[in-house]
């Protein structure tokens, strides 16, 4: 809260005396003055207030964290800002997928072996860990014990393609070097647009009571 | 105007595209921002900047930072489940060696092995994120650069 003879960041950087009833001081502290300068420069100040004042009062602190962390990613990549952090985390999700596929194929391979050792000699000890994991004994006895990635990819990928954005040809964009073509850029984008309104609520949820001060 | 810098990335056929970055970043913005990159990579700019404004209409307390917190929390749950995975086959491998007679490993567990990189290249917007590279921005501001 900015008092009468410390004014706040916005007000600083405005240059302009920082009124009591200021807008901008409960979410600008004057400690903080890197973080107004990024949000002007990319969003302007009068788009900031007229964004805020769209909204609840106990929504605000949010909306300008995540309008801060929007400047500043774009401050760091001018091309793709958030854009390329969403892609990049989702280069990862699906690179977890896919290890996690092969981690866990391979374990219930040794969990198969396990069990066999143990039906064949009684009272082996490892035998007993074999059955805590049944239902990936299931899966990976399906035949699927290679480690050819593309066809992993493709029998897993439908399983989580109703959970993360479906971006198959995000993967080629990304992989073909630092530039999107960006007509696959827009169509993947479309899709993400998509698949964000189909995201759970529990994320939502999670991440508004986790921030919430109160 | 023949020297529009917006003409080849707004087409008229999608005046929304336009009217959403308008709304969200101001149009002089949007200028200072194309000027500052190469011509080449304007058209991706434009399009992450379509993306972010339609992400922020639509989410206007989060905007597509909610994308990433989403992703940023999946990103964590699967790791965790990996490394518990990883865990176990180390276990069953330790098994395997030291029952064979001549020491040798069965199959190659070593690829299983690979984790994926560090998931945290970017700072996580939110502070209360336990495996953050960052602190986030709760508290922190636009200082932990």
């Amino acid at each position: 809260m900015a008092s009468s003879n410390s004014p706040c960041a916005a007000c600083k950087f405005l240059r302009r005396k920082c009124q009591p009833e200021c807008a901008f001081a409960p979410y600008f502290p004057p400690d903080q003055p890197q973080k107004f300068a990024n949000v002007h420069r990319i969003f302007g100040a009068s788009n900031v207030t007229k964004l805020l004042n769209d909204l609840h009062p106990h929504q605000r602190e949010d909306a300008v964290n995540s309008l801060a962390y929007e400047a500043e990613m774009r401050l760091r990549d001018p091309v793709y800002g958030c854009v390329g952090v969403i892609s990049l985390l989702q280069h990862q999700l699906r690179q977890l997928q896919v290890d996690l596929y092969c981690a866990k194929s391979e374990l219930s391979r040794y969990q198969n072996l396990s069990i066999n050792a143990n039906h064949a000699f009684v009272g082996s000890e490892s035998g007993a860990v074999g059955y805590q994991h049944q239902q990936n004994n299931n899966s990976g006895s399906a035949g699927i014990g290679t480690r050819d990635n593309s066809s992993y990819y493709q029998h897993h990928h439908h399983h989580h393609h109703h959970q993360f954005f479906p971006q198959q040809q995000m993967v080629r964009s990304f992989d073909g070097g630092s530039n999107y073509d960006a007509s696959l850029l827009a169509m993947n984008i479309s899709a993400s647009l998509g698949q964000l309104n189909q995201l759970p609520a529990g994320g939502g949820d999670d991440r508004r009571t986790v921030n919430n001060p109160s | 105007m023949p020297d529009c810098i917006f003409a080849p990335y707004f087409p008229p056929e999608e005046p929304q595209k336009f009217a959403n970055v308008h709304k969200i970043f101001g149009a002089s913005n949007v200028s200072k921002l194309l000027n500052e990159v190469q011509p080449h990579q304007r058209e991706d700019a434009v399009n992450s900047l379509a993306y972010e404004a339609e992400a922020r209409i639509k989410d206007p307390v989060y905007g597509c930072v909610g994308a990433i917190s989403v992703l940023q929390r999946q990103v964590i749950r699967l790791q965790k489940e990996l490394d518990a995975t990883n865990a176990d086959l180390i276990r069953y491998t330790c098994n395997e060696m030291t029952t064979l007679h001549d020491g040798r490993r069965i199959g190659e567990a070593s690829s299983t092995f690979s984790q994926s990189p560090s998931a945290y290249y970017y700072p996580s917007p939110w502070n209360n994120d336990p495996c953050a590279g960052d602190a986030g921005f709760h508290r922190g501001g636009g200082n932990h650069m």
